[in-house]
């Protein structure tokens, strides 16, 4: 164990009484006193602490200094478009391989602030960084800088309906900002941050960048307030999968396009053809043209049963048609709930399926997703 | 009635020849908030150390292993409804099953409640 990498807020979590386990490589929390039904639940209903200092933050700027170039560099490499980026503004995209497989996702902004306009500020998977690291390093052209922040910025995130009013406290101007959007500020005359109005629960809220040296002290400020409980990596992956919203390794991985695991949203139109050149834009046309490729899906199963990563799926013939990549129970949504991948005919929401749960057919449907309502705030 | 427990967290409540099944609060807090219990059919037959029903938390899948051999006679019909019983009352009203136990002499390689304490303790 003492070989596991710890977030600054490690000593803090440990103190809260925190069980830790290993994630990434580093010391998480997976869940606090409080367990994971009621950490899911007050994140829903109040406001949930996540301590996402083990994803990886990095910059992207071109030495010429306009974001152009910046832009351009990083549209190779991810399917978003980067280009129409206005200051401040967020997008969610993947680094995709030459064969359309989708190596990490990650969050992509341009920042907001004045005299920095021209930067791309990233953040992506804990699991995959120094890969994504070593990609950006590999392909992008002669010109580029790529700034990694791990040794100076942790991440933290401020989710739920009470969110806003608890951050609000500590600034105003965060109040203002709409989803996928940010903005750099001080949240107390001496602790500058990053704040984007975005996050991975499917709720309102911040993710809020700031000095490894500054992050105990915010975290304690926000601890202050009565609707804030920290919550551990338990509930963030029961709200993500609540939410709809991949987790790379289990629902997305090298195996899988974008268009396959339903991602075809984060793809902006003029990005769609393979003309847009990026890596794996080939595989990405032709999946959208190839209506035969297998998709990721809501599954609802009946009863109370979980079905976890790994189930089989079957057609009510008892044909396989695909299998669970992320199964369990939904606090919010009061029953179990999962996703997985089917051949592309069974996609319809509605339809029957079974899933083999120890050896037993039972009883579910596709369903649409989100199981629970997101709440965005989109201004 | 005497109560012993399994190095897997089962206890068993002896009572004549039945035994009542159910995991120890330690066990309980370990998984978690339990989500669903999966109950063996009425009747069927255990052999000590098999899969005699699932307990799932938020988190993950566990079984429970039947302490003793013997024959399912009841099983606790309110946790399919109810399984946060089995956090509020791993050793009480949380019970999984009742068995008929088929060699009570199994009985005697299980830990009672001062070594089953003192396990928990070096875990």
């Amino acid at each position: 164990m003492s070989d596991l990498l710890k977030t600054k807020l490690h000593s803090k979590h440990v103190a809260l009484g925190a069980k830790m386990v290993p994630f990434a490589g580093y010391d998480m929390p997976v869940q606090y006193p409080m367990g994971v039904m009621k950490e899911h639940v007050h994140t829903r209903e109040k406001a949930g602490l996540f301590d996402v200092s083990h994803m990886g933050q990095c910059f992207i700027f071109a030495d010429d200094g306009t974001f152009e170039t910046a832009a351009k560099a990083l549209e190779k490499l991810v399917p978003a478009d980067i280009q129409s980026l206005q200051p401040g503004q967020q997008r969610y995209s993947q680094f995709l391989n030459d064969e359309g497989g989708i190596l990490d996702d990650l969050m992509i902004s341009r920042l907001g602030f004045e005299g920095h306009t021209h930067k791309l500020y990233l953040v992506v998977n804990a699991g995959c960084k120094s890969d994504d690291f070593m990609h950006l390093a590999t392909y992008m052209p002669p010109g580029i800088t790529i700034d990694v922040a791990d040794d100076t910025l942790s991440l933290i995130a401020l989710q739920g309906p009470k969110a806003v009013d608890v951050l609000s406290q500590l600034n105003p101007a965060v109040k203002d900002l709409t989803f996928m959007t940010s903005i750099d500020l001080p949240l107390t005359p001496t602790i500058w941050c990053h704040v984007s109005r975005s996050g991975y629960t499917g709720e309102d809220g911040y993710e809020i960048s700031v000095k490894h040296d500054d992050v105990e002290e915010l975290t304690e400020l926000l601890l202050k307030y009565d609707d804030v409980e920290m919550i551990g990596l338990g509930a963030r992956d029961s709200l993500r999968l609540e939410a709809g919203l991949c987790l790379y390794g289990h629902d997305i991985d090298k195996n899988v396009s974008p268009i396959e695991a339903g991602l075809f949203w984060s793809i902006q139109k003029h990005r769609r053809s393979a003309e847009a050149g990026y890596k794996g834009a080939a595989r990405v046309a032709a999946d959208i043209a190839d209506k035969s490729t297998k998709r990721l899906v809501g599954i609802q199963p009946e009863g109370r049963a979980p079905a976890r990563e790994h189930t089989e799926i079957q057609d009510m013939d008892g044909n396989t048609i695909g299998e669970i990549t992320s199964g369990g129970f939904g606090p919010t949504a009061g029953a179990p709930v999962a996703m997985g991948y089917v051949a592309r005919k069974f996609t319809k929401a509605g339809t029957p399926v079974q899933l083999i749960v120890r050896g037993k057919p039972r009883a579910a449907t596709v369903a649409k997703m989100p199981f629970a309502p997101h709440n965005y705030f989109r201004g | 009635m005497s109560v012993k427990y399994t190095e897997d967290h089962e206890w068993i409540k002896v009572d004549g020849d039945i035994g009542i099944v159910g995991i120890s609060p330690y066990a309980a807090k370990a998984l978690g908030d339990v989500v669903y219990v999966e109950l063996p059919e009425i009747g069927r037959e255990v052999a000590k150390g098999d899969e005699a029903a699932v307990v799932e938390s938020v988190k993950a899948a566990s079984e429970v292993y039947a302490p003793v051999g013997g024959e399912v006679t009841e099983v606790n019909e309110k946790l399919e409804d109810a399984p946060e019983t089995v956090n509020a009352s791993a050793d009480g009203d949380g019970w999984f099953l009742k068995m008929k136990i088929a060699d009570a002499s199994e009985l005697d390689a299980l830990m009672d409640e001062a070594a089953y304490k003192t396990y928990c303790d070096g875990l």
